[in-house]
């Protein structure tokens, strides 16, 4: 039973911004399918009257003192960037040629 | 003297410290001289940092020639897992997309480290972004396991145990999100602990599954993870899932398992980690544990927890989806690596993918993609709702388990070190590795690995130990006193019996 497609791990590559090489795609495929396989057994066990955990000790109402604190300078936060400009990151076009 | 500081414990080298036998300085030349011979073989570190080890260890030794009143552990030298950030100090998580990054910022966990006086020798190899149980995903080259150069350290934090197992380093940081921690101390013959959720800051860790990530102690002995647990540990206003009450006593809690009396205890034998699957050279060990536990007065019993059987499919469900939106950070705009498209016009959008193709892994790619597919339109429900729910299931086995027993036990990993490469091309055979180690994570609950002992390939095994959320404690006392117990049969720590690593001859003998 194939449940990811090649054509499905090209979509699921573009939305999480990934570029992927034909092999890539092809190998993923693959072993993606296996996976899914595998780990669809949780549905074994997950009926209607288990509640979900999302979190393994849950806090509720975590608050610190309202006091500011030092931020990172500028320099700091601009120290690793790719590229920056005027004390600000300097970043590719974020909109495409047809917007 | 100088040549066998290496081998002790944390616990011998902060006493000689204080009784002035020993300077800060001299123990961690002895490390960086112990790296620079053997670390060519195994590999641990991607990063040493020789003058600001050197650095602190000088203003130790200075303000104990003072007088000034030091933390315990202070001037002794320790790693850290390079998923950790460290300002100043480059941190790659074993990732091409943050070759050469330098964070302008400490995790808490590193500023209490500094606090106490302790000399960083430098930032320790892992799987990329953690991900993994062998080290071979690191995107910097494999780890070699001490005691077989051809075998895997586990993973992800193999750098930390080896270097521990190697006497590279007394402690080291590791971060255990699925097995991390545990896995590489058993298959390495060292010791580590997964705290509580919660009771070891996550600040400056870079996240793989946020509510499965904890960092903790990586070390030779059960004493000295305490004493490192102790250091980390504790609420940290800048983590939101950070505990807010102190931590259990646990140096106490060692010390009280090292006189080797566990009466009235009840260790429960997890019936769903055991079997088919395990080899017989770790289950003869695991057994022959459970022997010399019952010697100390505990009482045994099997406790089935029936809902383990699914705790590796949650995990590989909640891991990924909790992973692909953690590491959509890394976008090439702000830190790290950016690269442009090889042709069409250069958006965002398209740098961004174009960088994550170059950057990332196969691994991280594969569980990005998986994790993005179980949180689609159409399939969350079917998946990741199913996994969470399965989570539910797995705490209320623990917490049945508890309600009879004070601690849970099984073998830390199915099997022994494996063949670098053995299991690369098989990534299912490769998740199976932390079949034992991750309901603990998906439940929140602490958990040790010991060595045990060597299994029939003459490679080590690890016990592990599980106790409830917040009783962090009871790891401690049961592994010290297992641990006391089986050096005391064996006549010496299970490291000793390691192979001397080549660059070692001038070591001598000594231990």
């Amino acid at each position: 039973m194939s449940t990811i497609s090649r054509d499905e791990v090209a979509r699921l590559a573009g939305l999480a911004r990934i570029d992927l090489t034909d092999a890539e795609l092809t190998r993923l495929a693959g072993e993606l399918d296996v996976i899914v396989e595998s780990v669809a057994r949780v549905q074994e066990v997950a009926t209607d009257d288990v509640p979900a955990t999302s979190h393994p000790i849950p806090l509720t109402n975590v608050f610190r003192a309202d006091v500011a604190e030092e931020p990172l300078t500028v320099e700091q936060a601009l120290s690793g960037a790719p590229d920056a400009e005027d004390g600000r990151f300097s970043v590719p076009q974020i909109l495409g040629e047809e917007a | 003297m100088g040549d066998d500081l290496t081998r002790r414990s944390a616990a011998d080298l902060a006493g000689l410290l204080a009784a002035g036998e020993v300077t800060s300085v001299e123990l961690t030349q002895a490390h960086l001289d112990r790296i620079a011979a053997v670390d060519g073989a195994v590999h641990a570190y991607l990063h040493v940092s020789p003058d600001e080890a050197l650095a602190t260890a000088r203003v130790v030794d200075a303000r104990r020639t003072a007088g000034d009143e030091l933390h315990p552990l202070a001037g002794v030298p320790i790693a850290v897992k390079d998923v950790v950030v460290t300002e100043g100090m480059p941190t790659t998580a074993g990732s091409k997309i943050l070759e050469g990054w330098v964070p302008p910022y400490d995790a808490t966990l590193v500023t209490r480290i500094k606090a106490a006086g302790m000399p960083i020798l430098g930032k320790t190899n892992m799987d990329e972004f953690a991900m993994g149980s062998s080290t071979e995903h690191s995107a910097y080259g494999n780890t070699h396991n001490p005691w077989d150069l051809d075998r895997i350290p586990g993973g992800s934090g193999g750098g930390s145990a080896a270097a521990v197992g190697a006497f590279e380093a007394p402690l080291a940081i590791g971060t255990d999100t699925g097995g991390s921690i545990r896995q590489p101390a058993a298959v390495t013959g060292t010791v580590g602990v997964k705290p509580t959720y919660g009771s070891v800051s996550r600040y400056g860790l870079i996240a793989l599954a946020s509510s499965l990530d904890q960092a903790g102690p990586v070390t030779r002995t059960v004493l000295d993870a305490a004493l490192l647990h102790e250091v980390i540990g504790g609420h940290d206003p800048r983590d939101a899932t950070s505990l807010p009450e102190a931590l259990p006593p646990l140096v106490a809690a060692a010390r009280q398992g090292l006189t080797g009396d566990l009466s009235g205890v009840r260790v429960g034998v997890v019936t769903e980690l055991s079997g088919d699957g395990y080899q017989p050279g770790v289950r003869a060990s695991f057994e022959a544990a459970l022997d010399v536990l019952r010697g100390a007065g505990a009482q045994i019993s099997e406790v089935s927890c029936p809902h383990f059987g699914h705790a590796l499919a949650a995990y590989y469900l909640i891991l990924p989806s909790e992973a692909s939106s953690n590491l959509a950070k890394f976008d090439g705009m702000r830190y790290g690596l950016r690269v442009l498209p090889q042709d069409g016009p250069a958006t965002a959008e398209r740098v961004m993918a174009a960088t994550r193709g170059a950057g990332f892994g196969d691994e991280v790619k594969r569980r990005i993609i998986l994790g993005t597919y179980a949180l689609s339109a159409g399939y969350y429900d079917a998946y990741y709702g199913s996994a969470q729910k399965v989570r539910t299931l797995i705490q209320r086995d623990f917490a049945a388990a508890f309600e009879q027993v004070d601690v849970l036990v099984s073998p830390t990993a199915p099997t022994t070190a494996f063949k670098l490469g053995e299991k690369l091309d098989d990534p299912l055979a490769m998740y199976l590795n932390d079949v034992a180690t991750i309901p603990a994570n998906l439940a929140g609950v602490p958990g040790l690995s010991v060595p045990s002992g060597l299994s029939d390939d003459g490679l080590p095994v690890g016990f592990q130990v599980l106790a409830p959320a917040r009783a962090d404690d009871r790891l401690y006392r049961v592994g010290a006193a297992l641990e006391t117990l089986l050096e005391a049969s064996w006549g010496a720590p299970l490291l000793s019996r390691a192979p001397e690593l080549s660059g070692s001859t001038t070591e001598g003998s000594a231990r």
